[in-house]
């Protein structure tokens, strides 16, 4: 066992862990953090992206002890603070670029990522960002308007829809 | 209007907000206290026969509390099937039992054969390792023709390797035989419809409490329909009564058909929970959710079309074997029977359709229902058959449906596959089609496609489906096992908010916000008052849950009854408090109002009197304000659609680009817009998934060689373009209260022949003289048909 200490959220955490463990079960299992979701064991979904120094990272794919003195961002730190949906979330409601909610704490922190890089992306743009991140329900649409909206850009209208 | 908006209005989702800070509660993310994890051991071959399992070693490893194998389970029941079929000669079909672990023999890559529970999820992969099975492999038997043909069986006590042989309708046969042997033109068409595999997101998960005072069991699931797999439990399996067992699918991650059946691994942490003493979680990882989750489709289908010279429909025939795996999940033998068979007539006034399926057992994977769930399978047969005809007469594709289109005054309609269309407007659906593609503006854009070395194809597509399932007397003298009603409760509380307990389950539905929209409708208060539980039996009226695009059709169906049945009880006690009579009053925008008068009161003035019933007539009228309403509906529905897509292709690699895609839908009368497009442009990249990309392969051996998300292509973001849709103008469902026909499945059924059609009118227009290319059609797979074309 490894004794780890790392800011979650803002707030400083610690845990003993094994080598084996990974930083998405260390914050789901040890932090009860659950928001970061497991999809695949394959690093290919994306359901489990945080951000790690600022970073994206599949949370799977890391040890945890890995993040020993890191900043991490979960899905659960990334609401204003007083309470409400930031930017991002509430484009996603507002587009309903979520169904099931599985791949969206995911989503929402691949596009936090992305856009904190690169604050106007093009429609391509997003969609190739979006590679590591697969959705079930949505295809995808009312994601990228969610995301595209974020970035204060208009999506073009589809017909009729 | 109520404030929020009702039916109709695009209301944003309320269930957004949990899902999108984190704080959704899925099966994985509830930990109990004492918890300890099952691991399960499973097969590495497709077929043997478990000679000895020695789990000594395993058992001294750290932290194991418990070894399961399928001798512990030899007195408890199978997982039955849902549907009797019976075959064309009259015997019923072959029902093998389905043990919760394998015992005897081990029947596909995946069977779980033994189960670890200890303290930890790591300890009992651990000790998993060391359980030592000695498991003589036996031939595999995989292709479905082959199983035929064989002499190597899946079930030893079934020598065939059938489970029936089907025909509809079975007195249609010799005139549709005829007709086909008289017509002038037949176009033949041998297809593949692809084994996929579902693919919800949120893994499979299961976690068993067992209470030793009062001799119950509480299950969290990843479920679809937890009163149904509660009773499966109960009735099939367990044998646990069912008031000493509550069943609770909290947020479910997706489900698409997957997550409709009761498996093994449910029963496993209830019997491990039991055993010792403490909660039993199980997560699936995604490659056993790939081994072991009901995969959907795997056809293979031969389809006649006869007709006119000029394109006039004379007869569907097709043969189709079926793979149902190596057990019968819950419905698979409804899938490629009557949620198939029943559809071969589409949207056309063909007078003569034979269908024939052999179902049969392979050393694979259970298939069952997914999304669309058998009118995928007949809406891919017909269209594209359909498309082939009109290419050799020299018909243009969508003259060629116009011309066979059930009108929209033949409404209702009996079509020569069994079915009654209730309603429906396929030549207004293929108007706005045409209005959205532009065909004209598509030639130009096939010239400039050409122009930069690409060739360019317009498929269209006409679809039609049976959904909202069922009427129960009609399932019941089909075969089907169960009732297919649904139910809800209607609770209004003394302060005038509500809670409505629904027996349909949401796992992305959008429930949570459209089922007050109906009810804030009906009611002219605010939705935002009305919260919806759903998903734990011990809460909900006994409900089917969701599958086959029912949960408005059928439960929504419910919900309105009950707030009827609310309303009706609501105006007796207005009327007393108005001294009127009831027939007196009137209820708008919230206020029973005794006609031609001022005098008024509110409906939540009525909820507090029904609550507190001072000066009550309480020998005419109880206090409380809930009721319940079971609805059943009488027919099924039937959503139907026009679809167009675009593709380029690139001649020097094969490579398919999805350039335009459009659906047109008629899903009767819409609630909420929004949830509806999500609904159509999820189901549409479904379809375009199987279409181009998802292939679900076995090798001869049995191995499953797509069991991850390396090997098995699901639709990325970077695979598609916008998808348009319009749903607007729907024609109503003429026999439920919503006029609603349900909006789940559309998109996958429409769209997998749209995109092929699209493909071979790409590779027609370069002057490849190629008419069929099985899916998924994959750059090598265009690039060979191409080439050798």
């Amino acid at each position: 066992m490894a004794s780890v200490t790392m800011t979650v959220n803002g707030k400083s955490v610690s845990g003993d862990v094994e080598g084996r463990t990974l930083m998405s079960d260390f914050l789901r299992n040890d932090l009860r953090l659950t928001g970061t979701h497991i999809g695949c064991d394959t690093s290919q979904c994306g359901a489990c992206v945080i951000h790690v120094n600022g970073e994206a990272v599949k949370s799977c794919t890391m040890f945890a002890v890995e993040a020993d003195g890191a900043e991490v961002a979960t899905i659960e730190g990334q609401a204003n603070t007083d309470g409400s949906l930031n930017v991002i979330q509430q484009a996603f409601q507002d587009h309903h670029g979520l169904q099931c909610g599985f791949c969206t704490p995911g989503m929402v922190m691949s596009a936090a990522a992305l856009l904190k890089d690169n604050p106007k992306p093009s429609e391509a743009e997003v969609r190739a960002y979006l590679e590591g991140n697969i959705c079930r329900c949505t295809g995808y649409h009312n994601i990228v308007k969610a995301i595209m909206a974020a970035s204060g850009q208009d999506v073009p209208a589809v017909a009729a829809e | 209007m109520p404030k929020d908006g009702g039916i109709g209005a695009s209301t944003t989702r309320r269930e957004d907000v949990r899902f999108l800070t984190g704080k959704g509660n899925y099966t994985a993310d509830i930990n109990s206290f004492g918890q300890a994890a099952a691991v399960f051991v499973r097969s590495t071959v497709a077929h043997g026969v478990i000679k000895s399992i020695d789990t000594m070693a395993a058992a001294e490893m750290p932290g194991v509390l418990a070894i399961f194998t399928g001798e512990d389970f030899v007195d408890v029941g199978g997982n039955p099937a849902g549907w009797l079929i019976n075959s064309r000669d009259g015997e019923p079909m072959k029902e093998p039992k389905r043990p919760v672990l394998a015992h005897g023999k081990v029947r596909h890559v995946g069977d779980a054969y033994a189960a670890v529970i200890a303290e930890t999820e790591q300890q009992a992969r651990d000790a998993a390792e060391e359980i030592i099975a000695d498991i003589e492999e036996l031939p595999a038997i995989v292709d479905m023709a082959a199983a035929l043909a064989g002499d190597a069986y899946v079930h030893d006590e079934i020598a065939t390797n059938q489970c029936f042989d089907w025909g509809w309708i079975e007195d249609n046969r010799a005139a549709t035989d005829e007709a086909i042997k008289n017509a002038p033109h037949v176009t033949t068409l041998e297809l593949i419809n692809n084994r996929l595999v579902p693919n919800a997101m949120e893994p499979r998960a299961s976690i068993g409490t067992y209470d030793a005072a009062g001799d119950s069991y509480l299950l969290h699931t990843t479920s679809q329909n937890p009163h149904l797999t509660r009773l499966l439990l109960s009735a099939f399996v367990m044998g646990i009564p069912e008031n000493k067992l509550t069943v609770i699918a909290p947020d479910v991650g997706g489900g698409f058909g997957s997550k409709i059946y009761h498996y093994g691994e449910e029963a496993l942490v209830l019997a491990a929970a039991k055993k010792v003493g403490r909660p039993v979680k199980w997560v699936a990882d995604r490659t056993e959710s790939f081994l072991t989750d009901a995969h959907g489709r795997d056809h293979v289908t031969k389809i006649e079309l006869a007709c006119e010279k000029d394109g006039t429909f004379i007869a569907f025939r097709t043969e189709t074997l079926a793979n149902v795996g190596a057990y019968l999940s819950n419905f698979s033998t409804a899938t490629p029977t009557f949620l198939h068979g029943t559809l071969i007539a589409g949207n056309y006034t063909v007078p003569n359709v034979y269908v024939n399926v052999k179902a049969v057992f392979t050393n694979t994977a259970p298939v069952d229902a997914y999304r669309g769930a058998g009118r995928p399978e007949a809406t891919y047969s017909v269209e594209r058959v359909i498309d082939m005809a009109a290419r050799e007469l020299g018909i243009d594709p969508v003259e060629i449906r116009r011309k066979n289109f059930i009108k929209p005054d033949q409404f209702p309609f009996g079509t020569a596959a069994g079915l009654e269309y209730d309603s429906g407007n396929y030549d207004a659906l293929m108007d706005k089609m045409e209005a959205i593609v532009d065909r004209k503006a598509f030639e130009e854009r096939r010239k400039q496609s050409e122009a930069n070395g690409k060739m360019r194809g317009l498929g269209i597509n006409a679809y039609v489906e049976a959904c909202g399932i069922a009427p129960s007397n009609l399932v019941g003298v089909l075969g089907g096992r169960v009732g297919l009603y649904d139910a809800a409760t209607v609770r209004v509380n003394a302060t005038g908010n509500l809670s409505v307990m629904v027996g349909a389950h949401s796992h992305g539905q959008g429930h949570e916000t459209v089922f007050p929209q109906i009810v804030g409708e009906m009611l002219g208060i605010d939705p935002q008052s009305v919260d919806i539980v759903h998903g734990d039996t011990s809460k909900i009226p006994f409900g089917m849950g969701t599958y086959g695009s029912r949960s408005l059709a059928v439960c929504g169906s419910a919900v309105v009854r009950a707030t009827e049945k609310i309303i009706a009880k609501a105006k007796k006690i207005a009327a007393h408090m108005l001294e009127a009579a009831a027939d007196d009053l009137e209820f708008t925008d919230g206020q029973f109002t005794v006609k031609g008068t001022d005098k008024s009161v509110s409906f939540g003035e009525v909820a507090l009197k029904a609550y507190i019933p001072h000066e009550f007539p309480i020998e005419d009228i109880e206090p409380g304000l809930e009721e319940t309403a079971f609805y059943d509906p009488a027919n099924f529905t039937y959503p139907s659609g026009a679809y167009a897509c675009e593709v380029e292709v690139d001649p020097d690699t094969g490579k398919v680009t999805i350039e335009r895609f459009t659906a047109c839908d008629d899903f009767g009368n819409v609630m909420n817009p929004m949830i509806v497009s999500g609904q159509v442009q999820g189901g549409v990249v479904q379809g375009i998934g199987q279409a181009l990309l998802e292939n679900t392969t076995y090798d001869e051996n049995g191995q499953l060689l797509s069991a991850s998300y390396m090997d098995y292509v699901m639709p990325r973001a970077d695979d598609l373009p916008l998808i348009a849709v319009d749903h607007s103008d729907g024609t109503p469902c003429t026999h439920n209260p919503l006029g609603a026909k349900g909006c789940g499945e559309g998109g996958a059924i429409g769209s997998p022949p749209t995109v092929v059609n699209a493909v071979i009118d790409a590779l027609q227009s370069g002057g490849k003289n190629v008419t069929h290319i099985d899916m998924p059609l994959t750059p090598a797979r265009v690039w060979a048909a191409m080439n050798n074309a």
